[in-house]
């Protein structure tokens, strides 16, 4: 192998502006994106105007369902793809013209895209070799690396002696031993099972923090997205829903797409309001301070059951029409006229009621959340 | 214990059953290969050191002069003619095979990146001229290539060949038939190749500083070297005993290895010549096959490129 390897020390024309790489870890960057725009053929819109900040040293997601541009996203930022119309720039750099090569961006691909016909080392220096360091400090930054992610006795072996983990802390590692001004993540841990996928969340996450580096990750799984992020970019149809820490995604979705996709069904439209006081299809409840929109968000794990008919103020009657219990918790359908709502209730040891019960659902005013479609 | 021993010679009477069984299903194979290679290879061997007879037909005693034949000693003193043949057979499947590398590499490439539906009926297209007779074939190109031809005039017209030569016969001619004839036979292997190709690949060198040029000479290339050995092995080897093609469309001045062997056989002029000049090809061949193995074993990073 070091035959070819030593064979094009002399190509190195069209090689990137090596960056200082003695330096310790450079700022993290920023990313600014303004007015992205991107269609496939005729009528698919991957990106419909995308304007979106990104901090220095943020774990950032990017979460949608399939087509909502998020990949599409991910690869404008490494350059894979042009942007129709927009500008990008990373560091205050503006590089919406830069060619992937030249971007000090890497990217972990969700099929990792190892390269079989090299070892796990030559993998890993494959973008040190391209950027014309020289053999001895590859060799040292291989090893840092390879020390770092815990893979030092696998650098000697070919990829497709590696189990799926093992491939995915290769395809991290290759991407982090450039030192990048941004690391990107597309769906890196989809293809592993449960249990494995949730170990390398933890390390993935505590990578990101003891780097400091900036992280752009894609994901569909909502729950992944909030362990994992700083700040959530919520995607459909090409258009930025929502952006905000997990909490706020979660908790005050903008929207019907946002509640949805964070997994919300309790949703129910609003028919007439007076001050504080919604009409809605469950009945007359009490918010808060309600804001705009015409549908009411009500999280399942806000509500309470108590035993019997009890009045007050947001007191639901309703009947248990299904129980799941999870040990933990167990989840509720409740009947109220004819609409359906869903409670969960934690197992704190305490009674919970059975399938045909009846019972009062209680709300809480501020956990009222409205929205619009 | 006798429970033991009943399946020991159930095993054993077992074992003689599948012997038997092997000895079925091996022999028709071994025999054919004994009584159509080995044999004839070994009388082929014989004959080429025997002497001249009458008729061209070996006879005793022992002799290496066919040896010296082929080497260019005849009676007239020493003629490089027979070493010509023999590097214009090499040049010939050095430059054809190049050829047909340079050409099937991009068809390869193009047919991956087609729709998958299509794909079968673009190598459909590639395979189903050698679906015809090679020599049917040979000729067409003879009635293209011929003095006279659109093709002949406008190489005339662009002052490649003088006036009324035509583009047949010729070396020219001869590569061109080489070219197109053993075409499929590379561009199969390269497709298999290129087909196990993640494009992600291109795309990971790319982000990993590698411009467009790099990424295919670091990515792409190695991973479609399997497929290029063994489509040169399959195009060189027979290339390189070609006879139909040089005979058709050299013209008798294109003449290579393999007509120099038919001649002798054929015309009856002298068959331990022709048998020492099928043993060295035989021997170029052996050498060709090792050194596409030693190069596949360096650019294979040490792994074995099977061919």
């Amino acid at each position: 192998m070091s035959d070819s390897f030593t064979a094009d020390v002399t190509e190195s024309v069209d090689a990137p502006p090596v960056v200082d790489t003695d330096e310790p870890r450079r700022q993290a960057s920023s990313i600014e994106m303004q007015g992205l725009h991107k269609r496939f053929g005729a009528d698919t819109v991957a990106l419909d105007g995308v304007d979106l900040t990104i901090e220095a040293g943020e774990f950032f997601t990017l979460l949608g369902p399939s087509g909502c541009g998020k990949t599409t996203l991910l690869r404008i930022l490494a350059g894979l793809e042009d942007a129709d119309a927009g500008e990008l720039s990373i560091g205050g750099r503006t590089i919406t013209e830069v060619p992937p090569h030249q971007r000090s961006v890497n990217t972990v691909f969700q099929s990792y895209a190892l390269f079989p016909h090299l070892s796990v080392r030559d993998n890993l220096a494959f973008g040190l070799k391209m950027r014309g360091l020289p053999a001895a400090e590859r060799d040292a930054r291989v090893a840092r690396i390879a020390e770092f992610i815990k893979l030092g006795d696998l650098v000697d072996r070919r990829v497709e002696q590696l189990s799926g983990g093992q491939r995915q802390r290769i395809a991290l590692a290759r991407a982090l031993v450039n030192e990048p001004d941004v690391l990107l993540l597309d769906e890196p841990l989809s293809a592993l099972d449960a249990g494995l996928r949730s170990q390398l969340q933890v390390e993935l996450l505590r990578v990101q923090k003891r780097l400091g580096m900036t992280f752009v990750f894609v994901t569909h799984d909502q729950q992944e997205a909030m362990v994992m992020s700083d700040r959530i970019a919520v995607l459909n149809g090409g258009i930025i829903q929502q952006v905000g820490p997990p909490r706020d995604v979660y908790e005050r979705p903008v929207n019907a797409f946002v509640a949805r996709f964070m997994g919300h069904d309790n949703l129910f439209a609003i028919t007439a309001r007076q001050g504080n006081r919604l009409t809605t299809t469950l009945g007359e409840l009490q918010a808060e301070s309600p804001g705009a929109g015409d549908l009411l968000l009500i999280r399942p794990e806000t509500l309470d059951l108590l035993a019997g008919d009890v009045t007050g103020v947001n007191h639901l009657p309703a009947r248990v029409t299904e129980r799941l219990y999870r040990g933990s918790h167990a989840e509720y359908c409740l009947a109220i006229g004819d609409t359906t709502l869903q409670a969960t209730l934690n197992n704190r040891g305490r009674h919970l009621p059975e399938v045909g019960d009846r019972v009062t659902v209680v709300v809480a005013p501020e956990d009222l959340v409205t929205l619009s479609e | 214990m006798a429970y033991s021993g009943v399946t020991v010679s159930a095993r054993s009477r077992g074992m003689v059953r599948e012997s038997r069984h092997l000895l079925f299903t091996v022999a028709p194979g071994a025999t054919w290969i004994i009584v159509f290679l080995v044999l004839p290879s070994a009388y082929l061997m014989g004959v080429a050191f025997m002497s001249n007879g009458t008729y061209g037909l070996p006879e005793m005693p022992l002799s290496l002069e066919s040896f010296r034949r082929l080497a260019g000693f005849g009676f007239l003193g020493w003629s490089p003619g027979n070493l010509y043949t023999l590097f214009r057979s090499l040049w010939q499947t050095l430059v054809a095979t190049g050829l047909v590398v340079i050409v099937a590499y991009p068809i390869a490439y193009y047919i991956t990146t087609c729709r998958e539906k299509w794909r079968p009926i673009m190598l459909l297209l590639v395979v189903v001229p050698s679906w015809t007779n090679q020599v049917i074939r040979t000729f067409g190109w003879m009635n293209l290539l011929a003095p006279g031809t659109p093709l002949s005039s406008l190489a005339e017209g662009l002052g490649f060949i003088s006036p009324n030569m035509g583009l047949y016969p010729s070396n020219f001619a001869v590569t061109l038939g080489l070219v197109y004839n053993f075409l499929p036979f590379m561009v199969l292997p390269l497709y298999a190749a290129f087909e196990k190709l993640d494009t992600a690949q291109v795309e990971a060198a790319q982000d990993l500083y590698a411009s467009p040029v790099r990424a295919f000479w670091h990515a792409v290339f190695p991973q479609t070297l399997p497929g290029l050995l063994a489509g040169t092995v399959l195009v060189a080897i027979p290339a390189f005993g070609m006879y139909v093609i040089p005979e058709l469309l050299g013209g008798g001045k294109g003449m290579m290895l393999g007509n120099l062997v038919a001649t002798q056989f054929a015309g009856g002029a002298n068959w331990p010549l022709g048998a020492a000049g099928a043993i060295l090809m035989l021997i170029a061949t052996f050498i060709g096959l090792y050194a596409m193995r030693r190069i596949g074993k360096r650019l294979g990073g040490g792994e074995e490129v099977v061919i």
